[in-house]
């Protein structure tokens, strides 16, 4: 028979019933313990395959990575903090990690601002789920893909000569020049045209949930406010805003993490080139081009703790929202 | 919890986990034996100079051959290797990737690698000598050696172990032109020659020269091959030897004097800066052939032929080439080559088949005929045209030969070259900045070594 086949068979039996058999096993199991343990130790039961694939999957290499990062490049030596030195004083790292506070800063700015505005606007049309739907299909796509497409728009030839780019002929239209957007690096206008692009991916992100929160807030809430004459803005300065503030600030870290990670985006578009690096692509670099482990790990030690603080304010928020119910 | 009720419950379902962990693990088990890997034979399966592809049956293995090349180089390797499985019937199933480096770096510490791998470079074969199978019990290493240049043989062997092997060079820092724009009835003999040819024609072309250095993640390396031209005639070998070495500092006026050559290059090619960091290596030379034409002269390697605008161009009426010429006349007749090295990971007889079948010359006249390519085989003179012909030529008879340095240096350096090259397009009056970064990439890539 097709092995194919076989391994189908397995699947749709074997998952149901090592599900099934795992729960019925852990009952087995709670049988050796007293009655009022039971409770206690079930949920542990439970949820021990999750955590094992966790502390695998995730804690292990966290750890090892962590351990690496204090190693020379293969991993044969402890040389402390030098990865660490090396990485405050060199200049594409520098770089770098100056142009991902800018991703940091301007995309979240820009997904959450355009992401709520256009749920507030589009919450009065009557053609609201064709408007959402536009705006959420970029995220669908691939990162590479958008890099791609993006790169098109872009695109610079010659002065004189056709241009192919959306935004250079655009402007030849109106008879400038061509600009090679991606080169420019004054003021990091190419490092921004970078943050477009995954801005236009993920800003149906936010808009879709801040959405759903917008919805959730009383209707009578706003109505009252409006009798009562405030106008538009301070309705929505005074009510709509602080209502959505968990929601913004739960949407605001989703993209300050994902603008932290940034790595296809400017790999497919300029290979961090023309001052557009940024620390993802420098720890590939370091990792698969210089084969150098030590490095590549205190890069991303460098992004694992710049990190924590967005988690753990998420979580504070969390447990201050959990404390409430 | 009533114990009654779920004994029988609790024994079926117990039974039924048992068989669901128990399929599991089974289907696990066979998913992971791998289909390719054979016991090897101890003796070869076929001497360098046969030449026929071994027939030793070998029909339904695959080879899995990983390679930099795509879309047209891509397909003229599968002409090559095509004989090969026909008269085989084992199956060669290549991977293309630019990023040769990742998947091979990766490979090497994990261990999953494929048979056989195009490598980087010397400099980068280097480094995993020990994870590459030693090709003097897979190749007839006396005939490989006579039918081979010396400098090639010497550049694939690793402490003795000869680990690459060459299945196609080219000839770099060919100078090429539209014989319709301007006629070369003899080529420049100097640097000055070429000036005073450029300075006659100048209003032939928009510019004297096209340049383009983009190539994705690589982006630079075709300036990296104007300077180690540069560098080559104007501070000669010896110089040029111990810079890819690292015992000569970018900061170093020999090479200074190469980059600035090259700033005077750049100033005068078409489009400037932002085209020649905007414009993709390949399509690099289309100007040459537009009318009015955007340029005089494109620098690049010989296997520019089967790329971009040549590809459609003919041979000699449309596109013709005299060798850079010499600048420092007592460096005259060097010339910088560099080449395909191929690796072999997994010991297998059809890797072995395949590997030995790949050095012949009837297997690299498939891509020589193609075009754009040389054969690293002396034997292999299946040529298409004058053109090609020249070329090889060219590389066989160099007085001085030496291989591309940028492949020669730890691939940490190589990438900061290419960044430099990048940068200075860019931006030519921060030379000495990013010569002086240049030293600083140099003192940490070459002190692991």
């Amino acid at each position: 028979m097709d092995p194919r086949l076989i391994t189908a068979i397995i699947v749709v039996v074997g998952v149901p019933t090592v599900l099934i058999g795992y729960i019925v096993l852990t009952e087995q199991v709670l049988r050796l313990f007293p009655e009022r343990l039971k409770p206690k130790i079930r949920p542990w039961l439970w949820l021990a395959p999750a955590l094992a694939f966790l502390i695998v999957w995730l804690v292990y290499p966290t750890i090892g990575t962590a351990i690496r990062s204090f190693q020379n490049s293969t991993g044969t030596k402890f040389i402390g903090f030098d990865n660490f030195v090396w990485f405050f004083t060199n200049p594409a790292t520098i770089g770098a990690l100056k142009n991902n506070v800018i991703w940091l800063v301007v995309m979240t700015i820009l997904c959450v601002g355009l992401g709520l505005l256009i749920a507030v606007l589009v919450d009065r049309v009557r053609y609201e789920s064709v408007a959402k739907a536009f705006i959420f299909v970029p995220l669908a796509i691939s990162m590479v893909a958008a890099g791609v497409i993006w790169k098109f728009m872009y695109d610079y030839q010659t002065a004189g000569t056709t241009q192919i780019g959306t935004l250079n002929a655009s402007l030849g239209g109106l008879g400038i020049g061509p600009i090679p957007w991606l080169q420019v690096s004054d003021f990091s206008v190419n490092t921004i045209l970078l943050i477009v692009v995954m801005t236009w991916m993920w800003t149906g992100f936010c808009m879709v949930i801040i959405s759903a929160a917008l919805k959730g807030i009383s209707v009578e809430l706003l109505e009252a406010a409006r009798v009562d004459g405030a106008n538009e803005w301070q309705v929505f300065r005074g009510i709509i805003l602080p209502l959505l503030l968990p929601t913004l600030a739960v949407v605001s870290t989703t993209i300050i993490i994902t603008a932290l990670k940034a790595f296809d985006i400017v790999y497919v578009m300029t290979s961090g080139n023309f001052d557009t690096e940024v620390m993802a692509n420098r720890m590939i670099k370091e990792m698969f081009t210089n084969g150098n482990f030590g490095r590549a790990s205190a890069i991303a030690m460098v992004l694992l703790l710049a990190i924590i603080p967005v988690m753990a304010l998420n979580i504070r928020r969390f447990r201050a929202q959990e404390a409430i119910r | 919890m009533n114990q009654r009720s779920t004994r029988p419950i609790g024994r079926a379902t117990t039974l039924f986990v048992a068989i669901g962990l128990l399929a599991a693990a089974c289907s696990s088990g066979t998913a992971s034996v791998a289909p390719t890997t054979a016991p090897g034979t101890a003796a070869p399966t076929t001497s360098g100079s046969s030449p026929a592809p071994s027939t030793a049956s070998l029909a339904g293995q695959t080879v899995t051959v990983i390679g930099t090349w795509g879309g047209d180089e891509e397909t003229a390797f599968k002409a090559m290797v095509k004989p090969w499985e026909d008269s085989t019937g084992a199956k060669v199933s290549y991977t293309g990737t630019r990023d040769l480096n990742t998947v091979l770096t990766t490979g090497v510490a994990s261990g999953v690698l494929p048979d056989l791998a195009g490598l980087p470079g010397p400099g980068q074969m280097t480094q995993w000598a020990d994870s590459l199978v030693d090709l003097g019990g897979v190749l007839d290493k006396a005939t490989y050696t006579s039918e081979t240049s010396a400098p090639l043989v010497d550049l694939g062997t690793v402490n003795g172990k000869l680990v690459g092997v060459f299945i196609k060079t080219s000839i770099k820092g060919l100078i090429w032109y539209d014989p319709k724009v301007l006629t070369v009835a003899t080529p420049p003999a100097t640097w000055d020659d070429l000036q005073k040819l450029i300075t006659d024609n100048k209003s032939k072309a928009a510019s004297p020269w096209c340049v383009g250095v983009e190539s994705g993640a690589a982006s630079g390396w075709s300036g990296t091959d104007w300077i180690e031209d540069l560098v080559l005639r104007q501070a000669g070998p010896d110089v040029y030897k111990q810079w890819y070495q690292g015992k000569v500092k970018w900061t170093d006026p020999a090479i200074k004097t190469a980059w600035q050559t090259f700033g005077d290059v750049v100033a005068n090619s078409y489009g400037g800066g932002n085209t020649v960091n905007a414009t993709n290596f390949a399509n690099a030379g289309d100007p040459l052939f537009k009318t009015p034409p955007g340029c005089l002269f494109l620098h690049q390697a010989s296997f520019i032929t089967g790329l971009g605008g040549f590809k459609t161009a003919t041979s000699g009426t449309d596109y013709n080439f005299f060798p850079f010429p010499d600048i420092n006349t007592q460096f005259t007749g060097a010339v910088e080559g560099a080449g395909d090295l191929f690796g072999m990971f997994h010991d297998t007889p059809a890797s072995r088949s395949l590997m030995a079948y790949l050095v012949t010359a009837p297997a690299q006249d498939v891509w020589v005929k193609i075009g754009g390519a040389i054969s690293a085989n002396k034997n292999a003179t299946d040529y298409p045209d004058a053109i090609s012909k020249r070329s090889a030529e060219l590389l066989a008879n160099s007085k001085i030969f030496v291989f591309d340095a940028s492949d020669l240096m730890p691939s940490a350096m190589n990438d900061a070259f290419w960044k430099a090259i990048v940068d200075y397009v860019k931006d030519p009056s921060k030379l000495d900045a990013i010569l002086a970064s240049l030293d600083t990439a140099q003192a940490d890539a070459y002190k692991a070594q």
